[in-house]
């Protein structure tokens, strides 16, 4: 049959990939919330989530279970299909970063060499902007399929505030680009491990800037406008219940730790671990290696966020704008023009 | 069939469709989130022809930056199906003919056009459409019109900003 005329192994490979990659996500995200809440107590100096389990560990399923007992309410005067396309979208959204990032080194099973990436396009970045600039229809489609005022008005923040941010973001990675020559994430990493200075030596700047709109595109505080309680109460998932709102609320830590990804292997060689010679161990415990390396990283990061979470007070709304508009892109384009004029000065 | 012919019905049905919904929706913000299924499945054939770049920027810029804005917009002056203005008969009529008249004309242009008469597309082929043959074709015999569109884009940024003071 000429119409099934393509390599199932592969289909299989990555399907079996895909399904690994969004499982682990979703379970690190399940103990990312217990992290948020023990991290919170340890930085306010109380014991935090302790009675579920050991040392609270139950704590996420406990969580969760709540969560999906919890009554579904669909308002009445709510837009009914957005209003469950909302979270929907927010949570996919969310998961299709990882399709682009190399979670380590290649492995050899069974006779096939196997990469562990789900999809190694030569415009990775790129593909990464596209899903974050789609990421915020979830929380516009929500907050209007609400039809509550408080919604929509968090809706519109959280709207205007990813378009500000998102132009800094792309250009502190015009200046990455310029450095590394290759839209790939794959090449990126590759050229990281291969011996050479992490990028974040080359991009300091680029990675600040970075790191910034990435807490801004993530609503983390100091950027949560869009569901700051004391204006809004809370804002684009108000009319939302069970597990809808779980979505949502699950939606934020997956963007985290897919942030958080992406910046590990732009900024800081990805799976590759300093100092150590991969060549001396067999392929596949290298690539084992790289993985734990890049999961170590992602928890640093995550950490990161939410230290940062937890020490700095919310931006009032045109602190917020004129943080993005007057400082970030300006920033940014100093920070591109610098590298434009270092790698001219080099040749 | 290929694989390839199949995704091309595919997408295009589901493109067709979408941007049928555009028309028929009665609530405007519904009209925009068919608007971009209809960018995503455009991008879909532009994947098809191998070119990728075209692909991720028209979901960049359309569907992610300028359908914001229209929900934006539309969200902002909320727009309700009852406070729309009912249009009379013969406008819709006339509007009917329009829009076919011009679809004849779309379709007779098609096939008079010698260049592209008997041809098949191209599918997952040729390089044009990746970024690197992009890049340097864009900067080398297009520098002059690349840039002069950039001015271009600069000014229009410049009378917003100016607009927007006033």
């Amino acid at each position: 049959m000429t119409l099934l005329s393509f390599d199932w192994a592969l289909v299989i490979e990555k399907l079996i990939l895909i399904v690994i990659i969004v499982l682990t996500t979703l379970l690190i995200t399940l103990y990312t919330t217990f992290g948020e809440r023990k991290v919170a107590a340890i930085l306010q100096d109380r014991p935090g989530p302790n009675r579920a389990g050991p040392f609270g560990l139950l704590q996420p399923l406990a969580d969760g279970l709540k969560l999906i007992m919890k009554e579904e309410i669909i308002p009445t005067s709510a837009s009914k299909w957005l209003f469950i396309l909302g979270p929907g979208l927010a949570m996919t959204a969310s998961l299709m970063t990882s399709a682009v990032i190399p979670w380590g080194t290649d492995v050899h099973l069974f006779g096939r060499t196997i990469a562990l990436q789900i999809a190694d396009v030569n415009i990775g970045i790129l593909y990464i902007f596209a899903v974050v600039s789609m990421g915020v229809y979830g929380i516009m489609i929500g907050g209007w399929a609400s039809n509550n005022k408080f919604s929509l008005m968090s809706a519109l923040r959280a709207a205007s505030q990813a378009i500000s941010y998102e132009i800094a973001m792309g250009l502190a990675l015009i200046a990455l680009l310029m450095t590394t020559g290759s839209l790939s994430l794959k090449t990126i990493v590759a050229d990281q491990a291969a011996g050479h200075w992490w990028n974040v030596v080359y991009q300091p700047l680029g990675f600040i800037i970075f790191f910034i709109c990435a807490m801004a595109e993530c609503n983390r505080t100091p950027f949560d406008l869009p569901e700051a309680e004391n204006e809004l109460n809370f804002g684009y998932h108000q009319e939302y219940s069970s597990m809808k709102l779980g979505f949502y609320l699950f939606a934020e830590y997956v963007n985290m730790i897919m942030s958080s990804a992406i910046m590990a292997s732009m900024y800081f060689g990805g799976y590759d671990l300093p100092f150590f010679d991969e060549t001396t161990v067999a392929p596949n415990i290298a690539a084992m290696i790289g993985v734990g390396t890049l999961l170590i990283k992602i928890v640093l990061f995550v950490f990161l966020f939410m230290w940062i979470r937890w020490t700095i007070p919310r931006f009032r709304y045109d602190q917020l704008m004129n943080l993005g508009w007057k400082t970030m892109i300006p920033l940014a384009l100093f920070n591109m023009l610098l590298t434009g004029a270092l790698i001219l000065a080099k040749l | 069939m290929s694989i390839i012919q199949i995704l091309f019905f595919a997408l295009s049905a589901f493109a067709i469709g979408s941007a049928i919904m555009v028309l028929v929706s009665k609530n405007p913000i519904h009209s925009v989130l068919w608007l971009i299924l209809v960018f995503f499945a455009i991008s879909g054939h532009y994947i098809l022809l191998n070119a990728q770049f075209l692909a991720i920027v028209n979901i960049i810029v359309y569907a992610g930056a300028i359908m914001v804005l229209f929900l934006f917009v539309i969200m902002l002056i909320n727009v309700k199906k009852d406070s729309e203005p009912q249009k009379q008969f013969l406008v819709k009529l006339l509007g009917v003919v329009a829009g076919g008249s011009f679809l004849t004309l779309l379709v007779a242009l098609v096939k008079q056009t010698g260049q592209i008469q008997g041809r098949t597309l191209l599918m997952k082929d040729g390089v044009i459409g990746l970024i690197h043959p992009l890049g340097k074709a864009l900067f080398n015999e297009y520098v002059v019109p690349f840039e002069i569109s950039s001015v271009l884009f600069l000014s229009a940024m410049v009378g917003a900003v100016i607009i927007g003071k006033k």
